[in-house]
């Protein structure tokens, strides 16, 4: 395989220099090249935002649909053909904030998608309003006195809802961040990755260097398998943990629960009615 | 009281009336198998409140020598399971309805004006083990009265409770033979004659109702996913899937909200699987967004809509059609959909399977809108159709160049799905190039919003035909779509009178091009429909410039009856 694979040479990219989501994409690429990814089978869902534009920069299928609806279509892609590869990546506003119910119940049903999530604690296409993820007193055009709200936290809620993966990382350690989406795309079930990112032009607060100083990796010798001990460490705040918090390899994913595939891995797409079966159908609706 | 002395001739109609709780549903199912199984055509609806308790629930249950399909006002027999049924039905009974009721629930003025039989319904269930066996009484005493012979009665009640245990079938039996018992001797006392007409060949027939015909269409079009959020009308729909899904390999997803369900289709539509969504009223509302994004991207969905009074949670279990204009402006910008309206159950099958074809095509959202009372309304039919079924999904296996979004002559672009081909497919709801990536390039813009709409032109050609109901040489022309067929066919076949003629629509957008000539035909239009402000009639303005005559509008909550057809004919002006 060529690692310039995933590369779209013509693409006519809309970030600023500088912005943390290179690196994301970068992060990903390196991650898609490592696990042997065939481009062809991969798809790449995404909402609306600065992030969602990522899968237009890098070679795959793409369904980039709605503000915070990303996760729905993911779902279906990946129940109706467990073949392909699906990565959801949108920001912080698409997957906590107008996807917030999508969130919930998609960490619930459990697909076996990937979910990246670039949270920068800003809206940057709509021009630095706060999001879910803004600090407190977070000063804004709007919100002009500054946040009030109570940060949302999306690893301690993913945790609480015994999500099957989760994780966060940084996107200024381009190397570690490839070394957890890895582990994300190769896990079984819902993954979610939140990346802390910084937005250049519109937070001054949580810069690269903020990130830089304000998290650390979880320790080496950290279990992540204990739902109780990761929720703990997800609720730090002092500094910002990052890596893997918690896997649980025992829930089932939504398509393995499918009656469907039990003992036949055929995408739908491949399968025919069976006409006996719907004559029967109607038969029954002779008699009594 | 005096001896009854009455005639059914060709035709009775039974309703049930009692509490939400009280098994006028059991007992419909009961009736309606052993009528059909007697050889009787036979319909039946609905009507009922939004509640598992109390209130006041009632099933109209038709019994005939020649097909029915209508819901009617008249009431020959009703069996009164509470105190409040006769309150709330006696706007539709007469001297002659026969009110058959528990003992002493019917109150004194009610006895001076109708023929009551009081039966001792309570007393007899507790005999038998309590009084939840009531209901299944009152069905023997019915099914006795329509001469439905023992043994198919019997056959229902055993396919009805078997799954229950043999003691508590035994216990139903028995009830339905106490139920035969008190109307051998109310029969044998009074003169009660039936002269319906039975036919060997029904017995051969299936028994559906509308909800059935779509979902056996949508699994004769090979549908394999369904994503949806329960609301009334839809849910029966949504429960037929369900239920089936595991033998036909299809996916149902009950989803956290109809914004999910919606999404959720057009994802697994992406990847070349047939789907639909089905919701009512407020939960389309929350939909309509993704009606967008399925223009948009151009991937192909079905959307069931089965209507309900609005605005907002409006009247929950009650119909209407009120929802035409929110699917036909359903979501942003400007793209071609279709919308279907079925309003007999062979219609329902055929215009469900079409429209995943007319989806596949013109990878385009497709309607299929219906209502309460026609999801909940069942009578028979010989069978349906599967022979004609066609599937055409219309699928390509991809080059290494492929663009999702190709320019073409009739703006149709080959449809790639993920995983099939050497090629990249792309769909996004912004404004996108051929490749199908976002672009802010304008003149790409008015290029794409050209190759959309261009298919609904396409579209218009292959509109569904109104079906004419009556001769050619019309001068009045009644107009109607959906569910409305019922009750103004058989008002048509009621009058007999030659100079009307009845245009269904099945197909409410695009308009079938034919439209404008059959109304101009006419010296005098009149549309029915079940809304206030006349939304097909507006459309057919809109469409064509012609404005119809007479709108005769229900909104209450209930369909249209065939004596209010007929009512409303004789009382325009000019009177037919």
């Amino acid at each position: 395989m060529n690692p310039n694979l995933f590369n779209m040479e013509d693409a006519d990219v809309a970030w600023c220099p500088g912005c943390g989501n290179f690196s994301i994409l970068s992060s990903l690429k390196s991650a898609l090249y490592d696990l042997k990814i065939d481009p062809k089978e991969l798809v790449l869902v995404s909402g609306i935002g600065q992030a969602a534009k990522l899968p237009h920069y890098l070679k795959s299928n793409v369904f980039n649909g709605l503000h915070g609806r990303s996760l729905s279509p993911a779902t279906g892609i990946k129940a109706s053909n467990p073949e392909l590869t699906v990565i959801d990546v949108s920001g912080d506003g698409c997957m906590y904030g107008e996807g917030g119910n999508h969130f919930i119940h998609t960490i619930r049903r459990n697909p076996n998608i990937t979910n990246l999530v670039h949270n920068n604690m800003v809206y940057g296409l709509t021009k630095g309003q706060a999001s879910p993820t803004s600090q407190k007193n977070f000063v804004t055009p709007v919100q002009v006195d500054g946040v009030f709200e109570e940060p949302f936290n999306p690893i301690s809620t993913a945790i609480a809802l015994n999500c099957s993966f989760v994780a966060r990382a940084f996107s200024g350690d381009v190397e570690k961040t490839t070394e957890i989406i890895k582990e994300a795309i190769k896990h079984k079930g819902y993954a979610l990755v939140d990346i802390f990112q910084p937005c250049v032009t519109f937070n001054k607060v949580n810069t690269y260097q903020w990130f830089k100083e304000n998290t650390y990796y979880l320790e080496e010798s950290y279990q992540p398998h204990d739902q109780v001990q990761a929720f703990k460490r997800a609720l730090e705040s002092d500094k910002y943990p990052l890596g893997i918090f918690y896997i649980n390899n025992s829930r089932r994913t939504f398509e393995e629960s499918l009656e469907l595939y039990q003992d036949n891995q055929t995408p739908l797409y491949k399968r025919k009615l069976d006409i006996s079966k719907l004559e029967k159908l109607i038969d029954s609706k002779r008699d009594f | 009281m005096s001896k009854i002395s009455q005639v059914f001739t060709g035709d009775i109609s039974i309703v049930l009336g009692g509490e939400a709780g009280q098994g006028i549903q059991t007992v419909e199912n009961i009736l309606v198998k052993a009528v059909k199984n007697s050889g009787y055509h036979v319909f039946s609806t609905k009507e009922y409140m939004s509640r598992v308790r109390g209130g006041v629930n009632s099933t109209l249950i038709r019994a005939s020598s020649s097909p029915v399909r209508s819901y009617v006002d008249q009431i020959d027999i009703l069996v009164a399971l509470s105190e409040d049924a006769v309150d709330h039905l006696k706007s539709r009974l007469s001297t002659d309805t026969l009110i058959i009721a528990a003992d002493g629930i019917i109150k004194e003025e009610y006895k001076q004006i109708f023929n009551v039989i009081e039966i001792p319904l309570m007393e007899i269930a507790t005999q038998i083990g309590g009084p939840i066996f009531s209901n299944i009484i009152a069905a023997g005493f019915i099914s006795k009265i329509l001469n439905i012979p023992t043994e198919i009665f019997d056959k229902c009640i055993t396919a009805m409770f078997k799954r229950k245990g043999e003691k508590i079938l035994k216990k139903d039996i028995q009830a339905g033979k106490r139920g035969y018992q008190l109307a051998e001797t109310f029969l044998g006392e009074n003169n009660l004659r039936l002269d319906i007409g039975k036919n060997e060949e029904i017995k051969d027939h299936i028994l559906i109702n509308g909800t059935e015909a779509i979902g056996m269409g949508c699994i004769a079009a090979e549908c394999k996913f369904m994503s949806a959020y329960p609301m009334t009308p839809s849910s029966p729909l949504q429960l037929f899937i369900a239920q089936n899904a595991d033998d036909f390999e299809i996916i149902f997803e009950q989803s956290e909200d109809e914004i999910a369900a919606l999404n959720m289709a057009l994802g697994a539509s992406y990847t070349g699987v047939r789907s639909i969504t089905a919701t009512s009223g407020s939960g389309f509302a929350l939909m309509e967004e993704a009606v967008g994004l399925s223009g948009m991207i151009e991937v192909p969905v079905v959307i069931y809509l089965a209507q309900r009074p609005g605005p907002a949670v409006g009247l929950p279990t009650r119909t209407a059609q009120e929802d035409l204009n929110l699917a036909l402006y359903s979501g942003t910008g400007e793209t071609p959909r279709a919308i279907f309206a079925p309003g007999t159950m062979e219609d329902a099958f055929q215009v469900t399977w079409k429209a995943f074809n007319l989806a596949d095509k013109y990878q385009i959202p497709v309607f299929i809108l219906s209502d309460q009372y026609f999801a909940d309304t069942y009578y028979n039919i010989p069978s349906i159709n599967i022979k004609d079924v066609i599937i055409e999904k219309n699928i390509v296996k991809t080059n290494k160049n492929y663009k999702r979004y190709k320019f073409t002559e009739n703006g149709i672009s080959p449809r790639g799905i993920p995983g099939f081909g050497e090629g990249m497919v792309v769909v996004d709801s912004d404004e996108h190039d051929e490749e199908g990536h976002i672009t802010e390039d304008l003149e790409i813009r008015n290029q794409m919003v050209d190759k959309r709409l261009k298919k609904l032109k396409y579209m218009k050609k292959e509109a569904l035909k109104p079906e004419l109901i009556g001769e050619d040489d019309y001068q009045i022309l009644l107009i109607g779509w959906g569910s409305t067929f019922g009750p103004i066919s058989e008002a048509l076949e009621k009058m007999g009178n030659k100079k009307i003629a009845f245009l269904n629509y099945k197909q409410v957008y695009p308009l079938h091009e034919d439209t404008r000539g059959y109304l101009e035909k006419a010296d005098r239009t009149v549309i029915f429909e079940n809304n206030a402000t006349s939304q097909f009639s507006n459309l057919i303005k809109l469409e064509t410039g012609f404005e119809i005559d007479t709108k005769i509008l229900k909104y209450n909550g209930m369909p249209f009856s065939v004596e209010e057809v007929i009512h409303n004919m004789h009382s325009i002006e000019g009177g037919v």
